[in-house]
């Protein structure tokens, strides 16, 4: 605590932490709330090592740095994936309260720990160091300032975990390697010295592009508002689409449906629900095709298939000009 | 029985570097840390990397030089040698690793200018160099395939017939103690910043390292010497690194004066950093401070040049101190951020104990002397992690394990343990008796020190250490019980205070971070020379030795 400035005020704020005691009887966790004082500009960690130094040492968290650099005290603070020590309590505050609970998509061990095992399981699924293919050269690897700053951006990453904490693919499917695990991987596709002798990471965009990859991300931009450091994991990932893309690897349902969205506003102005899948999964795909069948019979049944004939928005030409102009400013 | 050639005890940079070079060279290497490797608190130096690169004109003999000098003289030469020359390699490596350095307009490695140094040889990944490179080590470590005790606590090394046979660990989240057998045993544990209140250091840097080798037999050295950082946050005492002021930042007094153009006229701001801190704290003691603190003033830089370089201390301001350096100065102070001091080591980081090492931050081989220079201990860290890494391979070939009775070994730990566990409440706390130790520490053990204050810390210190015999914990479980973790650690930290405040009683001169009002002056002919410290049964036991001059003969320094 500080007291070197004359105006600090002190504030009164309840903490109400999410606890589990693996050593107890009950199998179950619950909840406990602390009142404590703390200095205006304490953060949300401040408050809980207070309560843990003052109040109760029994409960454990894991904190170190307290400067968002060591990535250790990533929580839910009011169901938010948040780090600790970088939310002002004043700003967490909810009518004089703030809620605590260990990070999602983890077990938990005890309090506020949990068990990290499944997040680095994913880090290691994605190969995670340069793989240069070239000869070493004796000197460093000649590189743009702006690559690199642009990897800066990525390797900002503290492995916290508020991404994967906040992921709602992960949610219902575990096997997803999530916003950290892409992100990270995305770090060396993007390096110029990874790959071949043009930086293309190309037996990593392939696999990368395999079942629970980069195509399962729904874009729902949690992992962008959980990460404390600006990294944008969403971001990433759709960077590693474009990648993938590039260098070919198109025969996928991920690739095919993004293709497919640009196909058919080009052709049609509006997206033709019904041709989506098809080709997403491919014509002669019969399996896949016939398991949309349930899909489109609950459709029909609430009067929400659309249309089978699709119309073409007015003045369509136009957008299937934007379309064309955009489609060859990119291949340049 | 779990057992390796080499056992590093630590994951921070150096103790990586140490396990991969160990692996590379053949031995079965492990590493057991009591956080997970990234955790580790090298994340927190941010400005950078000092080398010179001869390919574009620099010499390593000049940057030898500036250490040697930056140290008041106090380092070993011959250590220093070793260090500066190995740079440009160590640094290199780095980037074939694949650390994302910045680089000049041709795509080559880029610098910046750092503190004592006469030119611009600081290597650096925006202001977060030390996370950049920690990542990339931690990747490299997982290339390597070596085993890895995330989350175990050394709670002593097991020295059998006075030979090192290995250490008992804890592991945090069953609880459970094990007897891992070594050949050889590589300290690499960091600090002990939180020995001070308050220090820019993260809050698992307590001297783990430094008091078990201490105990067993391990000799420390230069403990006295603790660098006061001059940039450290008003309030949470939180580090705004050097590259602020690498980067043109002023330092500026409540009159708005560009107060180190009275101290050091050459270098200003980029003086050493023992010589900056004093200047900032003769302000606010002479009554130019604002609430004991003087301003951090990047404004004339621009908003581009911070949000490229210096976004992450540009984050810290507005997070910790609600200030946005792009509109205004912040307050900041001297703080407690590095020891120079430590586990006392040759070249190849051989302690005093056959087969025991030790390498970066804990150890002292002595390459930082009385002050250290900004962008050097990363530098300490990869130099001698990987040169012990590659010696105790060497040594561990050559030697065979050393038995002992691994059913006692446990049973004597854990009824240690529980005896701790079993403690009665008595009204004692472990933050009430660190917070003790801290302040009496920061009051007199800081930028400015004398006798009758240093006294008082050893006093202080005795009564702490009867204090912490009956010391209770709140927690008695088995599974992640960190209030048994903070016990142990302060445990290791009384015994680094007692060493810092004897030490630097013991030396009557002023001397690099040393400032002694008592004795203001450096005195070459009675104190160039170490100070060690052995542990007793009566306490600590102090002797000297001599400091390795090869070619820099000592000269007054002014910057």
């Amino acid at each position: 605590m500080d007291s070197s400035r004359e105006d600090v005020l002190i504030m009164n704020v309840t903490l109400k932490i999410k606890r589990f005691d693996p050593d107890g009887s009950s199998t179950q966790s619950y909840w406990e709330e602390f009142a404590v004082d703390v200095l205006d500009n304490a953060t949300v960690l401040d408050a809980l090592i207070q309560v843990r130094e003052e109040n109760d040492g029994t409960l454990s968290l894991r904190c170190s740095c307290r400067s968002a650099i060591c990535g250790s005290c990533a929580m839910r603070i009011n169901g938010q994936g948040s780090l600790a020590c970088k939310t002002p309590a004043s700003d967490a505050m909810i009518d004089g309260v703030i809620t605590v609970e260990p990070a999602g998509n983890m077990p938990v061990v005890k309090d506020l720990v949990t068990n990290f095992d499944v997040f680095w399981d994913k880090i290691y699924q994605v190969t995670p160091y340069l793989l240069p293919e070239g000869p070493e050269p004796e000197a460093e690897y000649i590189a743009s300032n702006e690559s690199m700053l642009h990897l800066s951006g990525v390797t900002a990453c503290i492995m916290c975990g508020a991404c994967v904490s906040d992921c709602t693919v992960l949610e219902v499917d575990p096997s997803f390697l999530g916003p950290a695990a892409l992100a990270k991987a995305y770090r060396f596709t993007a390096d110029p010295r990874d790959g071949n002798e043009n930086g293309v990471s190309t037996q990593r965009l392939k696999d990368l592009g395999d079942k629970s990859g980069m195509w399962d991300c729904t874009r729902c931009m949690a992992c962008v508002t959980a990460c404390p450091k600006g990294v944008a994991p969403m971001d990433r990932i759709m960077a590693l689409r474009e990648q993938a893309m590039d260098a070919g690897f198109t025969n996928n349902n991920g690739a095919r449906h993004a293709q497919a969205f640009v196909d058919l506003i080009g052709h049609g102005g509006s997206l033709d629900e019904l041709k989506l899948p098809v080709k997403t999964v491919g014509v002669f795909n019969i399996p896949a095709l016939l398991s949309y069948v349930p899909v489109g019979i609950r459709s029909l049944r609430r009067g929400k298939l659309p249309s089978i004939f699709h119309k073409k928005i007015y003045e369509v030409e136009k957008v299937t000009h934007l379309v064309k102009k955009l489609e060859k400013a990119n291949k340049n | 029985m779990l057992e390796h050639d080499v056992l590093v005890v630590g994951a921070g940079l150096a103790g990586m570097r140490a396990a991969i070079a160990a692996s590379a060279a053949g031995a079965n290497a492990a590493i057991i840390s009591k956080v997970h490797p990234v955790r580790s608190h090298s994340n927190a130096a941010q400005g950078g990397i000092n080398a010179a690169l001869s390919d574009r004109g620099d010499a390593w003999e000049d940057h030898a030089y500036d250490t040697v000098k930056g140290s008041d003289f106090l380092c070993d030469q011959d250590a220093v040698e070793v260090m500066c020359k190995a740079a440009g390699q160590s640094l290199i490596d780095m980037e074939h690793f694949g650390v994302t350095f910045s680089r000049d307009d041709e795509g080559k490695l880029g610098t910046r200018a750092f503190g004592g140094q006469r030119r611009q040889r600081t290597f650096f990944v925006g202001d977060f160099t030390g996370q950049a490179m920690l990542h990339v080590m931690f990747e490299q470590l997982i290339k390597s395939g070596i085993r890895k005790y995330e989350e175990w606590f050394v709670t002593s090394l097991i020295i059998e017939e006075g030979q090192v046979a290995g250490v008992m660990a804890l592991e945090i989240r069953t609880g459970e103690i094990f007897a891992i057998r070594a050949k050889t045993v590589i300290f690499a544990t960091g600090g002990c910043g939180r020995v001070f209140e308050p220090s820019t250091n993260a809050l698992i840097v307590t001297g783990d390292g430094m008091s078990l080798a201490y105990k067993a037999g391990a000799h420390l050295m230069d403990m006295e010497m603790v660098q006061y950082h001059p940039t450290t946050l008003a309030g949470s005492g939180v580090l705004l690194s050097e590259a602020a002021r690498g980067e043109g930042a002023y330092l500026i007094n409540k009159d708005g004066d560009r107060f180190m153009q009275t101290y050091a006229p050459n270098m200003l701001e980029l003086a050493s950093r023992d010589v900056v801190s004093r200047s900032e704290q003769t302000e606010i003691n002479e009554g130019r401070g604002v609430n004991g603190c003087v301003y951090l003033d990047v404004r004339h830089l621009g908003e581009k040049l911070i949000m490229e370089k210096l976004w992450q201390i540009r984050e810290l301001g507005m997070d910790l101190a609600g200030a946005d350096m792009i509109k205004e100065p912040v307050p900041i102070r001297p703080g407690m951020h590095y020891i120079m001091g430590g586990i006392k080591t040759d070249i190849d980081g051989l302690t005093n104990i056959d087969r025991v090492y030790a390498a970066g931050e804990c150890a002292n081989v002595s390459v930082h002397g009385g002050n250290r220079l900004g962008a050097n201990s990363l530098l300490d860290t990869i130099v001698f992690g990987e040169r012990s890494g590659n010696h105790a391979a060497q040594a561990a070939k050559s030697s065979n394990f050393i038995k002992f009775d691994e059913e006692a070994r446990v049973k004597e730990e854990k009824e240690k343990i529980q005896s701790v566990l079993d403690r009665p409440q008595n009204g004692d706390r472990i933050a009430k008796l660190r917070l003790a130790m801290g302040t009496s520490m920061n009051d007199n053990l800081a930028v400015y020190r004398d006798a009758k204050g240093m006294q008082q810390s050893v006093e202080d210190i005795k009564n702490f250490k009867e204090r912490y015999k009956d010391l209770p914990v709140d927690s008695k479980g088995k599974i992640f019980n960190t209030d048994l973790i903070f016990h142990l650690e302060l445990g290791f930290m009384l015994d680094c205070a007692e060493a810092i405040a004897s030490s630097g009683l013991e030396r009557k001169e002023s001397r690099g971070a040393q400032s002694r009002l008592d004795y203001p002056e450096r005195d070459d002919e009675n104190w160039l020379k170490h100070i060690l410290v052995k542990n007793t049964e009566n306490g600590p036991e102090l002797s000297t030795s001599e400091v390795s001059i090869t070619q820099w003969t000592p000269v007054e320094r002014t910057y």
